[in-house]
């Protein structure tokens, strides 16, 4: 990625954060405004929009039928992809998608499916011949930072706005009814991402921060305070204190967002 | 004050992050210092000198110096020069100034009837830096264009162990086998003997340097080999 | 195998392949194997088969693939079409693309990249059978084959995952475990400045649980740390032994 920040910049954030303040007036475990807008692409079965300070992340639903996977038969199938949209960054190429943003998608992906949180017992429609199949696309519309909580906020939210039309099956076809029903869930994960600046630790990394940053630990966490998944990014390291500081840490940070989102 | 021990004993062999010494020492050769801790940087064998903890490696690469003398080959010719492979992760560049006794003009000369892709040459590092590919020139006797002998490869950090102290190595194979070596820093080196069979020999004897560097007496056993292998010969040419 | 197995861990704490829960498969390392290579290792880790390959330093082709104050290290972890039950497609998929990445994220705090910018490293990981673990298992060897080529480094690199199976936190999974069990957290280390380089997870753990596989996971990692520094003294060991007998 093109050097975006100069040099004396990156020397302040450094400098800032040894003081334990950062450049835009937060703690070092303070997240950002969060803004989440639901249900804003009818076309879509579901969608959200995350505003994280600036970071704009799109995620649509579309729910569709398919085959299960031969070792679920009875279960519904789930696929995340992501997409660094051109117009998102400076930084980001048009083209197939690349290592940052497959990492992405299975970052979120992992978090929802370990969670649990579509619950894809209840997604058969005919045992192992016809489930209903759930993509999830994440859009990147701005990037300023931290891509992954906002991607994992936006996810949930979009399924959680997810409507399924009513079916029935007659004479071993599928027969669509009247009305909707809410896609079944069983857990809405949160996902928390803490960046490593020399020593200290901050939470929520925005655009510069990360360019300075060494190392991220982004941990899911899901509605019983378990940790779901886990994701260390970038070439630097952590020592073995510090995940265990961080993983208690993100437990702090997921409840106070699921508290303000009203999971 | 006393100096605590070093935590390896002398040519010892480590590995890259093993812990060689802790407190009032100096980081020397393939080392490296953290929170006043030495550790080793790379394979090889760990020595203390004075204060100062070096690790001669097993296995290195050449990165240029300024005055090293190696021995390079053409790979391309450009319009004001050639690029030279010196076995080094940096490719290194001749102008054709350095070449040509006279002015250069571009129209009027044909760099590849001088120096052509896959020559041989023996230059010296005229510059290098971390922004720039290093620059050699042939311009001192000596050096130029290769146009006999057998080229073969060691490991750059080998080099000073085919030398020897005071030469005493190197001059025991030029000896023994006639030949003369011209010995890269970048660790290619130029053999050129009377016959193929003294130019083998010569670098069969340096072969046996690479792969026993480590270990002591190698002189004295390197002469022995080299008196056996011409005895050897002598049998054989007599039959 | 088409029948769940009712138990992962039975009463007496044995595995279904007889392991107890902190006891590591059987590891094998060997070091410079290719001699095309700069540098190479080849692992053996339970049924895994791995071979790791580097080349380099040297310049990036293209240019714009180069940093100016550091060397970049390109890394490609592909698994050979015959390494898994179901053949795998050849074609680079997802899942290794993103392992690529965080092998590679897992061997750059090890290596001085500073020291020779403008010039590129490649990392070769061909898994040549699988059978879980196989991310840990390849940083081992890879990090085996930077040292092999003489690129200086701070430490070696190892990795070992421990997990939960049933309700019990045991040490490095196998296929099975993995694909039926509750947690697979695979870790990386840089074993003597106690670093993690590679954490991840999935599956579910209570916090308690996650700090007991992590511990876990570092002390495997410490194991076969003693068997990487073995495989690439080892290398160099022969030739003197060999010297002295004459």
């Amino acid at each position: 990625m093109s050097s975006l920040v100069t040099r004396v910049r990156l020397k302040q954030i450094e400098q800032m954060i040894e003081k334990g303040k950062r450049l835009d007036g937060r703690g070092l475990n303070d997240y950002r405004e969060i803004k989440v807008e639901q249900g804003l692409i009818e076309r879509a079965e579901g969608s959200a929009r995350v505003l994280l300070g600036k970071t704009d992340v799109l995620v649509g639903i579309k729910v569709e039928t398919g085959t299960p996977f031969p070792d679920t038969p009875n279960e519904g199938v789930q696929t995340v992809n992501a997409e660094l949209v051109p117009l998102a960054s400076p930084s980001f190429e048009p083209g197939p998608p690349d290592e940052n943003s497959i990492e992405l998608a299975r970052i979120v992906d992992r978090g929802i499916r370990e969670s649990k949180a579509i619950d894809t017992g209840k997604l058969c429609i005919e045992p192992g011949k016809k489930v209903f199949v759930v993509f999830v696309d994440v859009y990147v519309l701005n990037h300023d930072g931290n891509l992954i909580d906002a991607s994992a906020i936006a996810a949930v939210s979009a399924l959680m706005n997810t409507k399924m039309p009513n079916y029935e099956i007659e004479n071993g076809e599928l027969k669509i009814k009247t009305g909707y029903t809410s896609l079944p869930m069983k857990s809405h994960p949160v996902t928390v991402t803490v960046g490593k600046i020399g020593s200290n630790l901050i939470v929520d990394p925005w655009l510069e921060e990360e360019q300075v940053m060494d190392a991220r630990m982004s941990m899911a966490i899901n509605d019983d305070g378990n940790i779901c998944a886990i994701q260390k990014g970038g070439s630097g390291y952590f020592i073995p204190q510090q995940v265990i500081e961080i993983s208690k840490l993100v437990q702090e940070k997921a409840a106070a967002i699921r508290k303000k989102l009203g999971w | 004050m006393r100096i605590m021990p070093t935590y390896f004993e002398k040519k010892q062999l480590v590995t890259p992050g093993e812990l060689l010494a802790e407190g009032d020492y100096l980081a020397g050769e393939n080392t490296y210092l953290e929170d006043k801790k030495i550790y080793a940087a790379r394979i090889g064998l760990a020595d203390v000198d004075n204060k100062k903890v070096n690790v001669v490696a097993l296995r290195a690469f050449y990165i240029p110096k300024m005055g090293d003398i190696v021995i390079g080959t053409i790979t391309e010719v450009g319009f004001n020069g050639w690029s030279v492979d010196i076995k080094s992760p940096y490719t290194a560049l001749l102008r054709a100034s350095d070449v040509l006794s006279r002015p250069f003009k571009p129209q009027n000369d044909e760099l590849s009837q001088v120096l052509n892709a896959g020559d041989l040459i023996v230059a010296k590092i005229a510059s290098y830096d971390r922004a720039h590919d290093p620059q050699l020139t042939v311009g001192e006797p000596g050096l130029g264009k290769i146009t006999r002998g057998q080229i073969m490869r060691v490991t750059p950090t080998k080099i000073p162990r085919v030398i020897g102290r005071k030469g005493s190595m190197i001059s025991t194979i030029k000896q023994e086998t006639g030949c003369q070596i011209i010995l890269g820093l970048n660790g290619v080196i130029l053999v050129t003997g009377k016959t193929p069979e003294d130019e083998e020999l010569a670098m069969m004897a340096i072969r046996k340097i690479e792969e026993e560097s480590h270990t002591s007496g190698l002189t004295d056993r390197i002469t022995q080999l080299l008196k056996e292998e011409k005895a050897k010969r002598e049998e054989n040419k007599i039959e | 195998m088409n029948e769940k197995p009712e138990k992962l861990i039975d009463k007496k704490g044995f595995r279904l392949d007889g392991r107890k829960a902190d006891e590591l498969r059987p590891v094998k390392l060997e070091v410079g194997v290719l001699p095309n290579a700069d540098g190479s290792a080849y692992i053996e880790h339970g049924k895994n088969k791995i071979l790791a390959g580097v080349f380099g330093p040297k310049e990036m082709h293209p240019k714009h693939l180069s940093l100016p104050d550091r060397m970049v290290i390109r890394c490609r972890y592909h698994m050979a079409p015959f390494s898994v039950q179901e053949r795998k497609s050849p074609a680079p998929s997802r899942r290794e693309v993103e392992l690529s990445k965080v092998i590679r994220e897992s061997l750059e705090p090890s290596v001085f990249l500073e020291l020779y910018p403008r010039t590129g490293i490649d990392v070769f990981i061909e898994v040549l059978q699988a059978d879980g673990g196989t991310r840990c298992a390849s940083i081992t060897a890879a990090s085996l084959a930077i040292a092999d080529a003489g690129i200086p480094m701070r430490d070696l690199v190892v990795a070992c995952a421990a997990g939960k199976i049933d309700d019990t936190v045991v040490l490095d999974l196998y296929d099975a475990e993995d694909k039926l069990g509750a947690a697979d957290v695979p870790v990386a280390i840089m074993p003597n400045l106690n670093a993690v380089t590679l954490l991840q997870m999935d599956g579910i753990l209570a916090p308690e649980e996650f700090e007991n596989a992590v511990n876990m996971a570092i002390e495997g990692c410490k194991k076969i740390y003693a068997l990487q520094k073995e495989a690439l003294k080892n290398k160099y060991t022969i030739t003197k032994e060999e010297a002295e007998e004459e």
